[in-house]
C-alpha cells in the first residue's frame, strides 16, 4: 500500500531561539518522518510530535467538550481578584497579542517565561542601553565572537555553523579561519571544542571579570592579584581586552550563566556596558542567547502592546511595570495570585517549590499539546495544536526578525489563539452579564 | 557529615531531546536526575558513580545519584545538574526584586547517604 508523502520546505523550527528556517520536512501519513538540516534538538521536536490523543479540554481532571473548558476558563477570569497570565514563549505572535488582551480585560498581570530567563537582561537593556546587530550581521562581519555563560554546543546546536562561527560572511570570506572564538565561563561545557580560547572563571565571578574588562578596554591599570577574584591571570584579561579593541566587529553572545546568577541584571549591565564601550574604539555588539522558539516574540509584542517586556499589572486600567512584584515566581511565592493561566509553559515542573506549592491552591488553565505536569494540576487544561508543526503564524529569532511558520501536520486541536479568542470573548460576555446586573 | 558545593543546573542535549519524547519518560527522568560532580571530588569524598548522594539547602532536600565529570569540566566544589524538577526543588522563590529566581550558582551541601 502506498504512503501518502508530502515535503514541506523551508519549514521554520521553533526549539529554541535560533528558529531556523531552513528545514526540509517530509511528511508521511501525518507524521514527519524526516527533519533534514534540523540539529539534534530540532529533529528530536519534528519526530516526536504526534497528535495527542487527549480530549480537547479537562476539567479537573475529567475530559469535557471545548466549550464547556472555555466556559469554566471565562469564569475563573472574570472572578479572579489578581490572576495572572505567564508563559507564551512557546507560541505564536499572534497568540501572544490576545493573551496581552485578556489581561487588560480581566485587570490582571502578564509576565512571560522572559522573567526566569533574561528578564535581568531586559532590566539591564533599560539602565544601559543595547549596541545590538541582526545574527546576518554576525554571520557576515563578526570577526571576533565572544561567548558568555551559555553553551550553545547543547542548548542552540545550528548557532556555530549558520551564524556565528562556521559561515563564510561578506567581510569574512574564509569563515572559521577569519574568526577567533572565545568562551568565558565556570564550566568547560562541550562549547569549549569551538573556541580558541576558553577562559574558566570562578564561579559567581562574571561581574568581576567584566568590569575589569572594562577597566582594561579604558587604559585603567590593574594589579596582577585580581586573579584571586576572578580565576584568570591579569595577562589574560589584557589579552582579551586587546583583541576586542582591535577586531573588526566585536559580538558577545551571553546567557543565562549571567541572568541567573547572583547579580542577574548587573552582570548582563556590566556586558553590555563593555559592548558599549568597545564601540570607541571599533564596532561591537551584545546579544543574549534566547532559549524558546517565540520568547523574543513574547518581549516584543508584550512591549509593543503594553511599553513593557514582562512583569506587567493592568489592575488600575493601565499597564504599570514592576519586577519583583508583578513577575509569575514571585506572585506565586508569595501566595498573592488568586487565579493563574499558563500557556505554552509548564512552571508546575521547572518553578521553585514555594510557587509550585501555591499552583495547588488555586484555580489553573493551563494551554499545551502535552499533559504536561502544570496540565495535570489545572482545573481546565486544553489539549493545543503545536505551533510551526501544526499551526502557521509569525515568531522572532533571537535577534527581533520576525519569522513565518509553515506548519506540516494536521491536527484535530485548536491553536492557542483560537483558545484564548474564545476565552476573551466569554470573559467580555460575563463582564457585560455582571456590569448589566449591577 | 557535609560539604558545601556550588551548584549550577543548565541545559544538556539529551535533556532536550528527551523533553520532546516527554517529561514523564525514563529518558528525561534519568538525564535530569543525576548529579555531576567532578572526578577530584569523587576521589577525594569516596564517592563512586551511582552513589546516592543528599544535596540540600534552605530550600530542599534531594536524594540523587551521581556521575562522575568528564575531566576539566567541573572545577572543584562545582555540581552540575540538568534542569528539570528535581534541581527545581532546591531553587528559592525569592527573586531579589527581579523576576529571576537565582537559578544558577546557588549553594548546597551534599552529605553521602
Amino acid at each position: 500500500m502506498s504512503k501518502e508523502l508530502k515535503v514541506v520546505s523551508n519549514a521554520t523550527c521553533t526549539f529554541c531561539g535560533c528558529v531556523c528556517d531552513d528545514m526540509e520536512l517530509t511528511v508521511e501519513d501525518n507524521r514527519i518522518t524526516k527533519a533534514k538540516n534540523a540539529c539534534v534538538l530540532g529533529k528530536a521536536w519534528f519526530l516526536n510530535h504526534d497528535a495527542e490523543e487527549r480530549p480537547e479540554a479537562l476539567i479537573e481532571g475529567k475530559p469535557a467538550s471545548f466549550e464547556e473548558g472555555v466556559e469554566r476558563a471565562g469564569r475563573i477570569l472574570a472572578d479572579a481578584k489578581y490572576p495572572i497570565i505567564y508563559g507564551l514563549s512557546d507560541t505564536t505572535s499572534e497568540a501572544q497579542r490576545v493573551a496581552v488582551a485578556i489581561a487588560d480585560r480581566v485587570g490582571g498581570c502578564i509576565d512571560t517565561t522572559t522573567s526566569v530567563c533574561h528578564g535581568p537582561s531586559g532590566l539591564a537593556f533599560q539602565g544601559v542601553g543595547e549596541v545590538t546587530s541582526s545574527l546576518g550581521e554576525v554571520k557576515n562581519r563578526a570577526d571576533l565572537v565572544i561567548f558568555w555563560g551559555c553553551n550553545p554546543a547543547e542548548s542552540h546546536p545550528r548557532h556555530f555553523t549558520k551564524y556565528s562561527i562556521m559561515p563564510k560572511g561578506m567581510f569574512v570570506p574564509n569563515g572559521r579561519k577569519d574568526r577567533t572564538v572565545v568562551l568565558v565561563d565556570v564550566r568547560k561545557t562541550k562549547s569549549a571544542a569551538a573556541a580558541d580560547i576558553f577562559l574558566q572563571i570562578k564561579p559567581k565571578r562574571d561581574f568581576e571579570v567584566l568590569w575589569a574588562l572594562r577597566a582594561l578596554v579604558k587604559g585603567v591599570k590593574l594589579d596582577a592579584s585580581i586573579e584571586q577574584t576572578t580565576g584568570i591571570s591579569l595577562e589574560q584579561m589584557e589579552e582579551l581586552a586587546e583583541r576586542m579593541k582591535s577586531c573588526k566587529f566585536g559580538v558577545i553572545f551571553f546567557g543565562m550563566g549571567l541572568t541567573m546568577t547572583r547579580g542577574k541584571h548587573l552582570n548582563t549591565a556590566a556586558c553590555l556596558s563593555l559592548a558599549r564601550d568597545l564601540n570607541r574604539f571599533t564596532r561591537f555588539t551584545a546579544k543574549p542567547m534566547r532559549g524558546h522558539g517565540n520568547v523574543t516574540g513574547a518581549d516584543n509584542v508584550v512591549a509593543w502592546q503594553t511599553g513593557y517586556q514582562f512583569g506587567i499589572h493592568f489592575g488600575r486600567g493601565y499597564p504599570r511595570f514592576n519586577p519583583g512584584e508583578w513577575t509569575t515566581v514571585d506572585l506565586l511565592s508569595r501566595g498573592e495570585t488568586d487565579a493563574a493561566m499558563f500557556i505554552a509553559t509548564d512552571p508546575a515542573s521547572n518553578f521553585p517549590q514555594a510557587a509550585r506549592n501555591h499552583m495547588n491552591e488555586i484555580p489553573v488553565i493551563c494551554l499545551d499539546p502535552k499533559n504536561s505536569m502544570t496540565a495535570q494540576i489545572a482545573t481546565v487544561a486544553f489539549t493545543t495544536a503545536t505551533y510551526g508543526i501544526n499551526t502557521p503564524g509569525t515568531v522572532y529569532r533571537m535577534d527581533d526578525i520576525p519569522i513565518p511558520l509553515r506548519p506540516a501536520l494536521e491536527t484535530p486541536h485548536r491553536s492557542d489563539q483560537e483558545i484564548l479568542e474564545a476565552i476573551l470573548e466569554r470573559v467580555k460576555e460575563l463582564q457585560r452579564g455582571l456590569a448589566a446586573t449591577a | 557529615m557535609s560539604e558545601t558545593f556550588i551548584m549550577i543546573p543548565g541545559r544538556t542535549n539529551k535533556q532536550g531531546t528527551s523533553l520532546n519524547v516527554g517529561k514523564d519518560s525514563a529518558e528525561y527522568q534519568e538525564e535530569t536526575g543525576l548529579v555531576q560532580i567532578s572526578p577530584e571530588d569523587m576521589e577525594r569524598l569516596s564517592i563512586n558513580e551511582g552513589d546516592v548522594v543528599r544535596l540540600s539547602n534552605e530550600t530542599g532536600i534531594i536524594e540523587i545519584p551521581c556521575r562522575k565529570a568528564k575531566k576539566d569540566e567541573l572545577q572543584e566544589g562545582l555540581l552540575f545538574m540538568a534542569y528539570g524538577p528535581m534541581s527545581s526543588q532546591l531553587m528559592a522563590g525569592d527573586t531579589h526584586g527581579t523576576g529571576m529566581p537565582t537559578s544558577k550558582g546557588f549553594d548546597v551541601d551534599l552529605e553521602i547517604v
